[in-house]
């Protein structure tokens, strides 16, 4: 719009401030909009000004054509659900006495309840220690290895365990030729992502590495594996947000495995295998997770850009990396849930948030796919489907681009919000909003409500500081 | 005493996220322990035995059924909780927000309203370059109102709005039209811009603020047309900032073919800006008025007109003459009941330009004057003796307050002193309307006025009111109400201030 468009056609007016002058145009029948402006979050003014320098001139041209090459990866990414295999075989150095975990990288003793809970229960799995007791002699000792899901080209929800006798779900980015792994979801209640480490979800992860394991394996190779994009792309359509809402995929993809799964297995093991599917609303969170990460890796280490590749937290951090930034982890104290809680707990119960299940808000799923899935706005107390908009449009504001595939009938067919960008986000203090479960801050308790967290803006400020430091140096 | 209460629904179906919320709203309220709304699975019956919510009703579920379980203190709480919960189901959805969502970035802005052409910036100084530089880049022309912008800042964002063919107003820039929109504090002008389809149509560039107003004002009472009013900022036209936003307006207006004729109205532009400037003003083929307050006349060039005052800029531009009253008489009937004591001169200002406009016109009446914000030809220093013109606009009245022009208070204690002193001889006041301005100016003058007890000697007050029939204020009701309180009301900000020096010449 150069200034001669202004002068011939009349001033079309965004107002940033004073709410009164808007007012005063709409009063005379002149169409302006007010922006709902507030000033930066950022107190820093080194992160203002890193913010500022790279959101101009020719900085701006840079990233933009880093952010253009990223942003074409993630939408080019062919992802495929094609197998499933054993961490240790999977995994490069996934042996005896190393586990992974969800979020960036922390150390035993910095650990939350439900995190420790877990590593207790994954050393008994093992065989690494004969009870839970000393287990957690074990992990506190220095023997047991412990590194980030992030670092092996896996994620995993909540606490995110991985160890070398768990089966893992396999996604291949076909378009780049990487693979990215995730456990089986375990259904809700007492389970070991939530901390749960007694019997009985021993014995189900057991279940999970004899039976469904193998039976699923068996299914995707027979079926050529299934593709994911078109799945999310319906999934969409039907309500689900693809964090907190699963039904609907869940559905799709038991539609998929059925048919094969009948042919491939004996009739009581797909019986069982497809009723433990079924059961379970949550069980293609993990699938969507295993691709978030396949989409995302190829993402990684473009010089330039100022794009999040993952964004998680270990329950005492959150954590987000940037393309530009290659694999550095920008971490904040990860910040407490807001939201609704099952019958007999409350806010006291709640551990910090958890798990690497925020790589599906870095797609644009989740929290950024909110208007898709108004059910699910309800989680942030008094939301209705307006909400669940201005959820979606907040999202956009802070993404360099949208989706053309996964798009959301209600907002008349707009594509998700793609690419979160660091700049954006100081500029705007808006962080990106997170559907998450709530997990009891006690280990072994389980799942106590669920609703939704932010992104601390500090990692996105030292992101900014530290891309503007590599550009200027370079 | 805790007392359990169950219902259960036959064949009702609620989503689990629905009814969680309702489960936490119910909760909330007065004598209510726990409140669950579950479908009744067998595993959601156990989480209710768990919760100690469930009785045998609830027991009796299927997984078809809706259950209301609590637990309240007392019979009665428990019934207003159910009787809350059925009538919340029964409206089946839930309360959800109307709020409508507004973007919280220019970015986002811009996609709900992508024909936007212009963002208005009023944020507080410090973030105003920040939001101006981001508008520009995403191709939108900028006027920022808000001040406290460093030169630097002006520069840079001038320079890149030349660049992208864009222009910026200000900073400072309190007025503008805008193919005769009035934006941030103006005045409403006639529907259409003013007057006759034939009328001769005029587009002014000025520093902007209340000399744009007054311009505008008088433009329209003399039948003139105003199709633009570009704001440039008060620095535009100093070597520093080399008039970048007033070469790039005089630029569109020559191109504009609703624009016959060009009025520029600022303060002298510096040495190497003016030469460029009025040589581009006088190429421009367009009939060009020139209003530069205390232009020396040997730096006039040929092919512009020159005007004295904005009254003079406005006549000159419409070829019509405002009314004159007879200075002479009017102040001899004036002063004719004061004191010989009262000699002195007081000029209380809400418009900054106005408050330069006057100091102007008393020097040339041969009147020595003070001010805070002093004009060329007056002095700065604040002497009790001297005649003063006070700007209540300027900074060190405004820090922590609002605007005089938003807040007519701001102005009282100031007018009631100047009232109460028997050294005064005439006040001075400028009553500016129009968008932006407080609704009713003349109010809190005219209250004043009615505390003065001594009726018989009291200082002449005269003031001029910069508005028009169609401000929201409206202009008769406002000079109607400031005369019946005693007050000359002259029909321009320069007939005031020659009415004021006339008085003062009288009395010395």
């Amino acid at each position: 719009m150069s200034a001669n468009d202004l002068i011939k056609n009349g001033p079309r007016v965004i107002g940033v401030g004073l709410q009164g002058f808007i007012d005063d145009l709409n009063s005379q029948g002149q169409q302006a909009v007010a922006v709902d402006w507030r000033p930066p979050a950022s107190k820093d003014l080194n992160v203002l000004a890193a913010a500022e320098s790279l959101s101009s001139g020719n900085l701006d041209k840079m990233i933009a054509e880093a952010n253009d090459q990223a942003i074409t990866r993630m939408h080019t990414a062919e992802p495929m659900l094609v197998d499933v295999q054993l961490a240790g075989d999977v995994i490069e150095g996934l042996g005896d006495h190393k586990i992974l975990h969800a979020g960036p990288p922390v150390e035993w003793e910095n650990m939350c309840g439900p995190m420790q809970g877990a590593i207790c229960g994954v050393i008994v799995l093992e065989g690494w220690a004969k009870d839970l007791q000393a287990a957690a002699t074990l992990a506190g000792s220095g023997k047991v290895e412990f590194e980030p899901n992030h670092h092996h080209s896996a994620v995993g929800p909540m606490t995110g365990m991985t160890s070398r006798s768990m089966p893992l779900m396999v996604v291949e980015n076909k378009t780049f030729g990487n693979k990215s792994y995730c456990a089986i979801n375990e259904g809700l209640g007492k389970v070991m992502r939530f901390g749960g480490n007694d019997d009985s979800v021993l014995d189900r992860l057991r279940w999970l590495e004899s039976t469904l394991g193998p039976l699923l394996a068996d299914t995707l190779l027979a079926c050529d594996g299934i593709g994911l994009k078109n799945i999310i792309a319906r999934g969409l359509s039907m309500g689900d947000e693809m964090h907190q809402r699963n039904v609907a995929c869940t559905s799709l993809i038991l539609r998929e495995l059925a048919p094969t799964m009948a042919r491939v297995a004996e009739p009581e093991t797909a019986y069982e295998v497809l009723k433990f599917i079924a059961g379970n609303d949550q069980f293609f969170l993990n699938i969507a997770m295993a691709m978030g990460k396949a989409i995302m890796d190829p993402v990684r280490d473009i010089n330039g850009s100022s794009i999040v590749t993952a964004m998680s937290r270990n329950g005492t951090d959150f954590g987000i990396r940037v393309s530009g930034c290659g694999d550095e982890w920008f971490t904040a104290p990860v910040e407490m849930p807001r939201g609704l809680y099952f019958p007999g707990f409350s806010e006291k119960d709640a551990n910090p948030d958890m798990g690497d299940s925020t790589i599906v808000e870095t797609i644009g799923l989740g929290g950024f796919a909110m208007a898709a899935s108004p059910a699910v706005a309800g989680f942030v107390g008094a939301g209705g489907a307006a909400d669940a908009m201005a959820y979606t449009n907040s999202m956009a504001e802070i993404s360099y681009s949208r989706n053309p595939e996964w798009t959301i009938p209600a907002m008349d067919f707009a594509g998700v919000p793609s690419g979160i960008d660091i700049r954006k986000v100081v500029n705007s203090g808006i962080t990106p909003t997170i559907n998450t479960g709530i997990a009891h801050r006690e280990p072994g308790i389980g799942q106590v409500g669920a609703g939704v967290v932010n992104a601390p803006l500090a990692c996105f400020e030292k992101a900014c500081v530290a891309l503007s430091e590599r550009l200027s140096s370079s | 005493m805790s007392t359990v209460v169950n219902e259960v629904r036959k064949g009702f179906y609620l989503d689990s996220v629905a009814l969680m919320r309702l489960s936490a709203e119910i909760t909330s309220m007065g004598g209510i322990e726990e409140a669950v709304l579950m479908i009744g699975t067998p595993s959601n019956l156990q989480i209710m035995q768990d919760a100690g919510v469930l009785d045998s009703t609830g027991e009796s579920a299927s997984p078809n059924d809706l259950v209301i379980a609590l637990r309240a203190d007392g019979k009665s709480n428990a019934n207003r909780a159910l009787a809350h919960a059925n009538k919340s189901l029964e409206g089946g959805a839930l309360k959800s927000s109307t709020s409508e969502a507004r973007a919280r970035t220019l970015r986002g802005s811009l996609t709900a309203y992508p024909e936007a052409n212009l963002a208005l910036i009023s944020t507080p100084g410090t973030y105003a370059a920040r939001e101006a530089r981001t508008a520009l880049e995403l191709g939108l022309n900028v006027m920022i109102f808000s001040d406290n912008v460093s030169l630097e800042q002006e520069s840079s964002l001038k320079n890149l709005a030349r660049q992208n063919d864009l222009i910026v107003m200000g900073p400072d820039c309190g007025t503008a039209y805008i193919d005769s929109v009035p934006l941030a504090f103006a005045n409403a002008l006639a529907p259409d811009g003013g007057n006759s389809a034939d009328a001769t149509r005029t587009a002014a560039i000025a520093a902007s603020g209340t000399g744009l107003q007054e311009f505008a004002v008088l433009l329209t009472r003399l039948g003139g047309k105003l199709t633009h009013g570009i704001g440039v900022g008060g620095r535009d036209l100093s070597d520093a900032v080399g008039g970048l936003s007033t070469l790039t307006a005089i630029d569109l207006l020559a191109n504009d073919k609703n624009v016959d004729q060009i009025v520029l109205i600022s303060k002298p532009p510096g040495p190497d800006t003016a030469n460029l400037v009025f040589e581009k003003l006088a190429a421009c083929g367009k009939p060009v008025v020139a209003c530069v307050f205390n232009q020396a006349s040997d730096s006039e060039v040929t092919g512009i007109r020159y005007a004295s005052d904005l009254r003079n800029a406005a006549e000159l531009a419409s070829g019509e003459t405002l009314d004159r009253h007879d200075t002479q008489q009017l102040a001899q009937e004036l002063t004719g009941s004061l004191s010989a004591s009262r000699r002195k001169l007081v000029g209380l200002y809400t418009g900054g330009t106005l408050c330069t406009e006057s100091q102007l016109i008393l020097n040339r009446a041969g009147i020595k004057t003070t001010s805070n914000a002093p004009a060329p030809g007056s002095s700065a220093s604040d002497s009790e003796t001297a005649h003063r013109i006070i700007d209540l606009g300027a900074d060190e009245y405004t820090v922590g307050r609002p605007h005089p022009m938003m807040e007519p208070l701001v102005r009282v204690s100031e007018f009631e002193q100047s009232l109460d002193d028997p050294s005064i001889a005439v006040i001075l006041l400028d009553v500016v309307l129009g968008y932006g301005a407080h609704e009713n100016p003349a109010e809190a003058i005219v209250n004043s006025m009615q505390q003065v007890t001594d009726t018989k000697d009291k200082p002449v007050v005269i003031a001029s009111v910069c508005g028009t029939e169609f401000d929201p204020q409206g202009l008769h009701q406002q000079r109607d109400a400031l005369t019946a309180s005693g007050i000359t009301v002259c029909n321009c900000n320069v007939a005031a201030a020659e009415l004021a020096a006339e008085v003062i010449n009288q009395q010395s």
